[in-house]
């Protein structure tokens, strides 16, 4: 990968994808043969949300290759909150790492930070725009289960605001997948993600209804449909239960169909379905250690 | 712009913005940050019966000539807008307006919950489409009512 920053999914060609999938099926077949790797690494870790598991991931991930963390620590007990700027902290904490993740609650936080530093930024999560590390693991689950070529994928939940899902659709648009949204009409993907879904090219349909489509997919991938997104508790209630996945709703969908989760999930997904062989999101959160180191690998 | 409206409010020097939509000329002014403040003699001319638009509005602005940049940013609100340089009396230079590729500090961004709308030390930058802005930071794309989100 030849880039400075990893901000969005859409700066990332097929090859810089395939290339970290390459490289992190290397990692997770011998964790412990890259333990020498990076030993100088000293990666800061700037959560100004709290996200206990992507940010274990990174720190997981910058272990394993013999490095380091430094931890912003939370909000509550940082100088952010007595008012200072983002760009004045990742000025400060860029003379102590040698890259900087960063989660945090508003939209293009991570473009803003990168413009401020030069090391590396890895957008962990910027409000409801991108998370594109957790793409690459994505990617890595679905290319072990069903391949990404020929893919035919349904997502599913909130999609207007689910950053997975934008990061999620922008590098599809590299591959032979065709995509299927489903939401409830006011969760539908957002206009600036439409926008360049059609300007990809992308095979793209939307639907209100799973059942459609269900008995086509390779690929479900559900997101969690947030019930402080819905002004109505009866509203939320009607749309949540409609996109519950048990094993009545699985009836007409294919045997090898692999169901993803970037987790958490709190009823979107019955427990009923984890011993399956549909089940495939806790194998997903583990693969995101491998894909993490390198996507480091590649960015030092 | 016919002789019989030149002769109405001739201008010696300065900048005659032609053809700008019809009621989008007090628009026109606040995104060339043209209040008057400046001592500048503004003339406006709006629902002006034009040929080509039906009708149209007409900013004179004397003493300025406007830049290409300035000029450029106008194609967001005024994409058919001319641009005749006025110099002792005469059309010395006339110009059309190119859409930038950037704009940055014109425009603020919609979305709340854009990092650039915290107290933050960067200028909101939008990238321009064919078809309306795009906010360089959180993607939102703003197509209708640009002049709502016109920075003061
Ligand atoms: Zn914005």
């Amino acid at each position: 990968m030849r880039h400075d920053h990893l901000l969005t999914a859409k700066q990332l060609s097929r090859a810089d994808i395939e290339a970290v999938l390459d490289r992190a099926s290397e990692f997770a077949a011998d964790p412990a043969a890259f333990r020498e790797r990076h030993p100088e690494l000293l990666l800061a870790l700037c959560f100004f949300e709290p996200s206990t598991r992507t940010k274990m991931s990174f720190e997981t991930a910058a272990k394993r290759l013999g490095g380091d963390i430094v931890d912003m620590g939370s909000v509550e007990s940082s100088s952010v909150k007595k008012g200072e700027s983002l760009a004045d902290t990742v000025r400060v904490i860029e003379g102590y790492a040698d890259a900087i993740v960063l989660r945090h609650p508003k939209q293009g936080a991570a473009q803003l930070a990168s413009e401020y530093v030069d090391v590396p930024v890895v957008n962990a999560g910027d409000g409801a725009g991108h998370h594109p590390s957790q793409t690459l693991l994505d990617l890595y689950t679905i290319r072990e289960n069903a391949g990404l070529d020929d893919l035919s994928i349904g997502i599913l939940g909130d999609l207007k605001y689910g950053r997975t899902v934008h990061s999620l659709a922008h590098a599809l648009t590299k591959f032979d997948a065709r995509q299927h949204f489903i939401s409830p009409e006011s969760l539908k993907l957002p206009r600036s993600v439409r926008y360049d879904l059609h300007e990809a090219g992308a095979n793209v349909r939307e639907h209100e209804s799973l059942e459609d489509v269900l008995p086509n997919l390779d690929v479900l991938y559900v997101t969690r449909i947030q019930r402080e997104r819905f002004p109505d508790e009866e509203e939320y209630r009607k749309v949540a239960g409609k996109y519950s996945i048990d094993a009545d709703t699985l009836e007409h969908a294919r045997d090898d169909l692999s169901i993803m989760h970037p987790l958490p999930r709190v009823d979107e997904i019955a427990p009923e379905l984890d011993d399956t062989e549909h089940a495939t999101y806790f194998s997903q959160a583990h693969n995101g250690v491998p894909v993490r180191m390198a996507l480091l690998d590649s960015l030092l | 712009m016919t002789d019989t409206e030149l002769r109405v409010s001739k201008i010696r020097n300065g900048t005659v913005i032609d053809h700008v939509n019809a009621g989008e000329a007090l628009h026109v002014l606040a995104l060339l940050e043209i209040d008057g403040s400046g001592g500048e003699t503004v003339s406006l001319g709006m629902n002006v019966p034009s040929q080509t638009m039906g009708k149209k509005d007409v900013v004179k602005v004397e003493g300025r000539e406007l830049s290409q940049n300035e000029l450029d940013v106008l194609s967001l609100i005024a994409p058919d807008a001319t641009i005749n340089i006025i110099r002792e009396y005469e059309v010395a230079e006339k110009k059309h307006v190119e859409p930038p590729e950037t704009v940055e500090g014109v425009l603020s961004c919609p979305n709340l919950d854009c990092i650039t709308n915290d107290d933050e030390p960067v200028q909101p930058r939008f990238d321009v489409l064919s078809e309306g802005v795009r906010c360089a930071y959180c993607e939102t794309i703003v197509r209708d009512d640009l002049t709502d989100h016109l920075l003061a």
